[in-house]
């Protein structure tokens, strides 16, 4: 360390990582990008839904193979996924103050939302291309 | 921290403060954040349900029409209905608008009401109320 530190932040605490990850940003944009693309995805979804559920199991079956449904599906879990994983993550780093507790409870909601992800690709993949 | 000795009240001081519309407008945000979360599980297995076949599907089905499926059903719609609706008001405020105190409360407020006739459309249209079928969804299926 030749150089003069350029912040105030001890090397220590750098690396505890306490503090800004330099992420900030990131994480407020594409919080606000999945947003603006679930303004239109939730109510396709919710309005499209309708139809499907009352046509029984064969009226969905229906609804998922059409094949403009399949991919707006999937864009509709998949952003929600995606935002509510963002969402969340504020949630655990705001309200959880121990360290231990924190880190496991964000890995599981990573997991959960990539694992969701996985059962909806699974469905929809498997009913449109069959 | 779970070190926290500071007795002093912590911010937002929810005990001493007087409740104010934006304030539960921003609660209500993170609350419905929160319940979507939950609700979306449904989402899922309603769309495994359907890949799986009638063995999965009919009673999930079932579950989702009794009493308190249909309560949760609707407490979902009005999760998301709220939530999409105050973000919509959200994205509004991070572009600087609607952020004097009037018009911030008009707004929380007017997104509570819509929230609410958004979530009985919806419910309205789908010819889940009874008796209420406008497209004429029952003769299907």
């Amino acid at each position: 360390m030749s150089k003069p530190q350029a912040s105030l932040r001890t090397p220590l605490g750098k690396v505890r990582g306490l503090g800004s990850a330099k992420h900030g940003a990131g994480h407020f944009i594409t919080q606000r990008v999945s947003a603006v693309a679930l303004i239109f995805l939730v109510p396709w979804f919710l309005i499209s839904l309708i139809g499907a559920v009352r046509g029984g199991y064969d009226g969905a079956l229906a609804w998922v193979a059409d094949p403009v449904n399949a991919v707006l599906i999937l864009l509709a879990v998949g952003a929600s996924l995606y935002h509510m994983r963002l969402g969340m993550q504020v949630v655990v780093e705001d309200y959880i103050g121990k360290h231990s507790t924190k880190a496991v409870l964000l890995i599981l909601n990573t997991f959960i939302c990539v694992a969701l992800f996985a059962i909806t690709a699974y469905a929809v993949l498997k009913i449109a291309i069959a | 921290m779970s070190d926290w000795t500071d007795t002093r009240p912590m911010s937002p001081h929810t005990t001493i403060w007087k409740w104010h519309l934006t304030m539960a407008s921003s609660i209500l945000h993170r609350v419905t954040g929160v319940g979507n979360y939950i609700g979306i599980f449904l989402v899922v297995a309603w769309l495994f349900a359907t890949a799986v076949g009638p063995d999965y599907y009919e009673p999930l089905s079932g579950l989702i029409g009794s009493i308190w499926g249909q309560l949760i059903l609707f407490g979902f719609t009005l999760s998301v209905s709220y939530h999409v609706l105050n973000g919509v008001r959200h994205l509004f405020m991070d572009a600087g608008k609607g952020l004097n105190p009037k018009t911030g409360s008009f707004l929380a407020g007017l997104v509570l009401v819509l929230a609410v006739v958004v979530a009985v459309g919806i419910w309205m249209l789908a010819g889940l109320v009874p008796g209420v079928d406008p497209l004429r969804l029952t003769g299907q299926a």
